[in-house]
């Protein structure tokens, strides 16, 4: 799969971990990730230490999470991007809306 | 008794001044198969073991001239590292006399009077235990010639592996390090490479296992390491086929651990990658110190598709020192068994004056913690201080021009027709075309993102007619991407994407012209990028390759998207963090 999910030892936060590609192609998998089973999550957490790539079409998915969570009250860390994806998330302003370490 | 019971005739030498005792012993032992010669007292016996050299000797104890405890001791002297079992014989029985004849070098007696059958039992004896000797000394000879050649070869190897795994620019100023000269066969590398932009590039490794298998393995890592840094390659992407192409070559099992870094002194900042080496570290000039800890899987592990290099960046100031090491520094053991491990390194970089060197002062103390001042051969370390200038400037000159390398004027045009659209991408071989201006590689990420946003463009809303506007919600996105999948495996004949690449070399960079046509109606630009109601999940492509590049301009009809991407010598590398 190369969208794996877990979940944080006090089960508040969920982390959505993206293998490869972030693209169009992992929309289903992205989407099932965050809306299966996630009532109790509080946290989110999308890491990103195993994503090659990160295109347009990902950047509306991480804003469908973002609504999903809560819109401006949601806690999402976008975590471990390597330059360039994190170089896409800076051009397209992401750091406003995600919290990007 | 007969002769076939002895399948080992051996060569006796006897001495006894009793010519009855001699007579009965020649007697017994020649009936026993054996060729014996016989002395009457201990310098007739020295003088036959000198010219006859026999297989074992057996000795009367109290002989006139010289006795049996001296003859023996020089018989002894005489054969050196030969096994020649020395026998007594003798009629005394009380312990003292018996201890002192195996005292003088005996291996054993013999009671008198005779009896043939001890005799025998203890000639064979005697003679396993020889030839065990023999066999011992012939295998540790062949074994200690057969090390000697092994030790010649690896020289050579080393002198071969240098060739082509040279140092690079180890030898600057501000690096110091310590490998011992064959630690290649110790599994460790140690390279360093100039940057053609400036700075440089670092790889500490550690490969699983040692000997021949972990020098082989070393020698593409050494090869894809200079040539891309020297290409102007960038970390990650190093890493990246550092990492693939040991996959491919290592077997299962065996791997290389590996801290990269790469080094920019004109902009101060270090960025680095530890998968699987033992904590780097970066000593502040004001005595504190950041731990670089190890946050991804060795090299030659993970399949290419899933390795990804997140490099970690760190800003520096003149003072600070980049210190690396093997796991051979932490493992060293003092004399009592214990380990000298992370305690024993944080309290050498504890003590350290700011002027000492972290290599010398560490050195230094692993000697003496392991009571062995010669034993280095599996460590590794090296210290890089960050200096005000480029250490490595005055050799970058001719590196930089090697980014003007490649081919510098050009076009293509590349189209996909029809059905074709559906069931490949013309995507990564684009990239390959451009990836061969030496200057351009380090601008890989934007020019991919740029080929593929425009790419993508052309097809879900050119070919396919898609509408962002679908991409509402998360039901709009689902809806989206069902229908890109379902008029995907129906596309007309008609429709095409047609690239079009230019690229000129100028003075200090170049120009990239992209060129996107579809076969669609076209889009409305303004509309597509005011259409809808302030930030929507879609939309997003348009603006990021509007950043990523110095122009983009569409025709009128919106069905060909034209982009211009500039690239100057001056901003390569750190281009791609601003």
């Amino acid at each position: 799969m190369p969208v794996n999910t877990r979940r944080s030892e006090d089960g508040e936060t969920r982390i959505i971990a993206i293998e490869g590609r972030f693209d169009f192609s992992t929309h289903q998998a992205f989407r099932d990730a965050y809306e299966k089973d996630s009532e109790d999550v509080l946290y989110w957490v999308v890491d990103m230490s195993d994503t090659s790539y990160l295109d347009s079409s990902a950047l509306g998915m991480l804003l469908l999470l973002r609504d999903f969570a809560g819109g401006d009250k949601a806690s999402i860390r976008i975590e471990n991007c390597n330059s360039d994806v994190r170089r896409i998330l800076a051009i397209s302003n992401f750091e406003q809306l995600f919290s990007i370490r | 008794m007969t002769d076939s019971a002895h399948p080992r005739p051996l060569r006796l030498l006897i001495a006894d001044d009793s010519n009855t005792d001699r007579l009965i012993l020649e007697a017994i032992l020649s009936r026993q198969g054996h060729d014996v010669r016989a002395a009457e007292d201990g310098q007739a016996a020295l003088e036959l073991y000198e010219s006859w050299s026999p297989d074992m000797v057996l000795l009367d104890v109290m002989m006139p001239r010289l006795d049996g405890t001296e003859a023996a001791r020089r018989i002894k002297a005489l054969a050196g590292e030969r096994l020649v079992p020395v026998i007594f014989l003798t009629s005394l029985s009380d312990a003292g006399s018996l201890a002192q004849c195996l005292d003088a070098g005996g291996d054993d007696f013999l009671p008198k009077p005779y009896n043939p059958v001890i005799i025998q039992a203890k000639l064979g004896a005697f003679d396993r235990m020889r030839r065990m000797h023999e066999t011992l000394t012939r295998q540790r000879d062949l074994i200690r010639e057969r090390n000697e050649q092994l030790l010649e070869e690896q020289v050579t190897a080393r002198r071969l592996f240098d060739n082509i795994a040279h140092t690079g620019c180890l030898d600057v100023a501000n690096i110091r390090y310590h490998a011992s000269p064959l630690s290649i066969f110790n599994g460790d590398i140690l390279f360093a490479c100039p940057r053609p932009a400036g700075g440089m590039h670092l790889l500490v490794g550690d490969f699983t296992g040692h000997g021949l298998p972990a020098a082989i393995g070393a020698l593409p890592v050494a090869e894809i390491f200079y040539g891309m840094t020297s290409k102007g390659f960038a970390g990650d992407d190093v890493l990246k086929e550092l990492n693939q192409k040991l996959v491919r070559i290592l077997p299962t099992g065996m791997f290389c651990c590996a801290f990269f870094a790469e080094v920019n002194f004109r902009d101060r900042y270090l960025r680095v990658w530890n998968g699987g080496l033992p904590d780097g570290f970066i000593l502040r000039g004001d005595g504190s110190r950041e731990p670089l800890a190890s946050t991804s899987l060795p090299l030659g592990v993970l399949a290419p598709e899933r390795f990804a290099a997140p490099m970690a960046e760190y800003t520096v100031c003149p003072g600070d020192q980049l210190l690396l090491m093997t796991d051979g520094v932490l493992e060293t053991t003092s004399p009592d068994g214990d380990w000298f491990g992370e305690e024993g390194l944080a309290r050498v970089l504890d003590d350290r004056r700011r002027e000492q060197s972290p290599v010398d002062l560490l050195l230094e103390r692993i000697r003496l913690f392991s009571g062995r001042s010669e034993d280095t051969d599996d460590l590794t370390i090296l210290a890089l201080r960050i200096t005000d200038h480029d250490p490595v400037a005055s050799q970058t000159l001719a590196a930089t021009q090697s980014a003007l390398t490649g081919p510098a004027a050009w076009s293509c045009r590349y189209q996909v027709d029809g059905e074709t659209l559906a069931r490949f991408s013309p995507l990564p071989l684009l990239l390959h075309v451009c990836m061969a201006v030496a200057g351009l590689r380090q601008h890989s990420a934007p020019i991919y993102t740029i080929l593929s946003e425009l790419y993508n463009n052309a097809l879900e809303h050119g070919v396919l007619e898609l509408p962002s506007s679908w991409k509402d919600g998360p039901e709009g996105f689902s809806r989206y991407y069902a229908e890109r999948e379902k008029r995907l495996g129906d596309v007309g004949e008609e429709h095409y994407i047609r690239f079009e690449l230019e690229h000129r070399l100028g003075a200090s960079g170049g120009r990239l012209v992209i060129r996107c046509r579809d076969s669609g109606e076209g889009f409305d630009r303004e509309q597509a990028l005011t259409g809808g109601d302030g930030p929507g999940y879609a939309g997003r492509g348009i603006p990021l390759i509007e950043k990523l590049s110095s122009d983009l301009t569409y025709n009128k009809q919106g069905n060909c998207a034209e982009v211009v991407y500039d690239w100057e010598l001056a901003d390569v590398g750190r281009s791609q963090d601003q």
